[in-house]
């Protein structure tokens, strides 16, 4: 019973960045942008949160630098493709290279130093239910954080009249433009907004999941978060049960190395991004399904005529 | 102010030449302002940094000959998956997994030496590069089907089979095929004779920068005067166009995978052939990835990426100089690469608009 909890437990944090991250870019990908440098912009966030947690003891403005350093980098990416309509997928491979290249220099002091812990809730009397009081009641405050932003982002995108402009620029920019929408605004507010997704996402990594700084540690997750929009659709809380199942297969790969059934540990460790492959075949080989939601002005430039 | 675009009539010809230059020029100036903000001269840490590996042209110092073979052998591998990716990047198939196709290539060509370590003869080294292109085009071909067949995106695809393929790798060196008297180490028997690549003369630039320069001449031969380049072009410039014409998308699809990937193939059994001499771990500094900047820096052109190449290796060249010299992480280099192709990508603006610089009196004027 001990180790079924603290494997719920880990796998509950090993799905919290793909989360956060997969919400961010799916409010991206809504409004018509597609930003590949989620993996970048996880470095950088992860790097700078563990640096400001460590500079000031506080993990709380850890998470704060970490959302800001996602934004900023997810600034400049908007700037390229929204104002200067650079190529979004080009752009987004630049954003990884820069991030990633950044993260590792940044960090290199950081290597080896004990990190700031983001510390679990403890609620009297609720927390201490046996086995279900951990689950519900025993988290870090993130993994609430997170699942309130992905009920948050659901309810905007489809019951407000923002979440209709967001995707109705991401459907048809020519028309929200034609209705006075502007489009770049927009776009640029929902970047950044991912950006800031993809920056908690990291610090979440280096506060919460593992407290230490190494270099690559975001280790695909970004990417995996990009194909997590896919596999959910475009839907929340698709996404959110997608987000869940992935951290569920990297869990499971460590607990069997930890049982050591003799499977290579290169092969368990290989499992998220073959089980990545494999969830995004099945789902983009279901035509009807990706047709429905998939953003119709994905990763197409706009320059508004005056 | 306000920043507004103009579209051109046409592509500007002259934009198309000059954004990389410009690019260079924003990236040493940014570069001079980091080191500043470092606390050191940035005229002297930019010239260890950048000028230090092609300083022969100069000198005519027998000494500094060296490091433009050292330039030679780090751009080859970047040139020859370079000019590959810029034909696939010119059809839209954007293969960005090259640093597993390399991999895969040094592992199916490391084969050989593993299995027959005996085996000395001139056919050892044509089998062995011919398994490692072999092995970067069946690792691309992963992506190529699942993009035809299930349409799933080859970007992600490409990227996740490169994490995949490390891996094997990882678990190949640290188990079936590690050296019995390598003392534990995580790696295979060293190459030696025929396993190894051939040099020129007594220099160290061996037979893969030849590789490289003549796939660059070939590939622009292929884009610019064969139907097949036509083609490519077409399917990625005006992909409605190319299928009245009768071009097949798929067939675009699985040449780029199995062109970018069998160079990057022929990259991998390259490097581990010369420089690694055996296979370990890590074989590659990431030459997969910086390739992606040298095709947009070499203007999508292999004639281009065989430049971009030279450019990129003094970057990771300079790196390792402003480690010895100036006491600066060689991790810097890696960053000057990114911002590199965000000055090129940024610039490459200019090629399709006119950008101008409106005051807020003018943009009411005319609204």
């Amino acid at each position: 019973m001990n180790e079924l909890l603290s494997v719920i437990l880990t796998i509950i944090t090993a799905s919290t960045p793909l989360l956060l991250a997969a919400i961010g870019e799916l409010v991206v990908e809504r409004s018509g942008v597609l930003n590949l440098g989620v993996e970048g912009m996880m470095a950088i966030g992860a790097v700078c949160g563990f640096g400001a947690a460590l500079a000031t003891g506080s993990p709380l403005i850890g998470v704060v630098a970490a959302i800001a350093a996602g934004a900023a980098l997810s600034m400049l990416f908007g700037f390229m493709t929204l104002i200067l309509v650079s190529n979004q997928v080009a752009t987004g491979l630049a954003l990884t290279l820069l991030g990633l290249g950044l993260a590792g220099l940044v960090g290199e002091g950081y290597v080896g130093q004990p990190g700031v812990k983001l510390g679990k809730i403890d609620l009297p009397v609720l927390t201490d239910i046996p086995f279900i009081g951990p689950i519900v009641f025993g988290e870090d405050i993130l993994v609430y954080a997170a699942l309130a932003l992905m009920l948050a982002v659901a309810y905007v995108l489809f019951r407000t009249k923002m979440g209709l402009i967001i995707r109705a620029v991401g459907d048809s920019h020519q028309s929200a433009h034609a209705l006075g929408y502007g489009v770049v605004p927009v776009r640029y507010a929902c970047v950044v907004f991912g950006g800031g997704c993809a920056g908690l996402a990291g610090g979440y990594l280096s506060l919460a999941y593992t407290p230490q700084w190494i270099e690559n540690m975001t280790a695909g997750r970004g990417w995996i978060s990009l194909a997590l929009v896919v596999f959910g659709s475009w839907l929340p809380w698709r996404v959110a049960i997608g987000a869940y199942l992935f951290g569920t297969v990297m869990i499971l790969g460590f607990s069997l190395q930890a049982i050591g059934a003799g499977i290579p540990s290169q092969l368990l460790s290989s499992l998220p991004y073959i089980v990545t492959i494999v969830a995004l075949v099945v789902i983009s080989g279901n035509r009807a399904l990706t047709r429905a939601n998939t953003p119709a002005c994905l990763g197409q430039p706009f320059v508004p005529d005056r | 102010m306000r920043l507004v675009l103009e579209k051109r009539a046409e592509r500007s010809r002259r934009m198309t030449v000059l954004s990389p230059v410009i690019a260079i020029a924003l990236t040493l100036i940014t570069g001079a302002i980091v080191f500043t903000f470092m606390g050191l001269d940035p005229l002297e840490a930019l010239y260890v940094y950048f000028l230090d590996p092609v300083k022969y042209f100069w000198t005519r110092n027998p000494d500094d000959f060296w490091s433009l073979e050292q330039l030679a052998v780090k751009a080859a591998p970047l040139a020859l998956i370079g000019a590959g990716l810029s034909v696939s990047y010119l059809a839209n198939v954007w293969n960005i997994g090259a640093e597993g196709q390399l991999t895969a290539g040094a592992v199916a060509g490391g084969a050989i030496p593993v299995f027959f370590p005996e085996w000395q003869s001139p056919l050892t080294l044509v089998a062995m590069l011919l398994m490692g292109a072999a092995g970067g085009m069946a690792w691309s071909a992963i992506p190529a089907f699942l993009k035809n067949r299930f349409n799933a995106s080859e970007i992600l695809t490409s990227l996740m089979l490169v994490y995949v393929v490390q891996l094997i790798l990882d678990w190949l060196v640290r188990g079936p095929w590690r050296d019995p008297a390598g003392h534990n180490f995580p790696q295979t028997v060293p190459f030696t004779g025929w396993q190894t690549l051939p040099v020129f003369g007594d220099s160290t630039i061996h037979l893969g920068v030849l590789f490289a320069v003549v796939a660059a001449i070939a590939l622009a031969f292929l884009m610019g005067s064969t139907l097949k380049g036509f083609e490519i072009r077409v399917l990625g410039t005006a992909p409605r166009a190319g299928r009245f014409a009768g071009f097949s998308r798929e067939g675009a699809v699985w040449f780029c995978f199995l062109l970018s990937g069998g160079l990057a193939g022929l990259a991998g059994i390259g490097e581990v052939m010369n420089t690694v001499g055996q296979l370990q771990p890590s074989i590659s500094p990431g030459y997969g990835f910086t390739a992606i900047i040298v095709a947009f820096l070499g203007r999508l052109n292999p004639v281009g990426a065989l430049v971009a190449a030279v450019v990129l290796a003094i970057s990771y060249l300079g790196g390792e100089a402003a480690q010895v010299t100036l006491g600066v992480s060689d991790k810097i280099a890696r960053v000057f690469q990114g911002i590199l192709l965000f000055y090129i990508l940024a610039c490459d603006t200019l090629i399709l608009y006119r950008v101008k610089l409106l005051s807020r009196a003018t943009v009411e004027l005319r609204a």
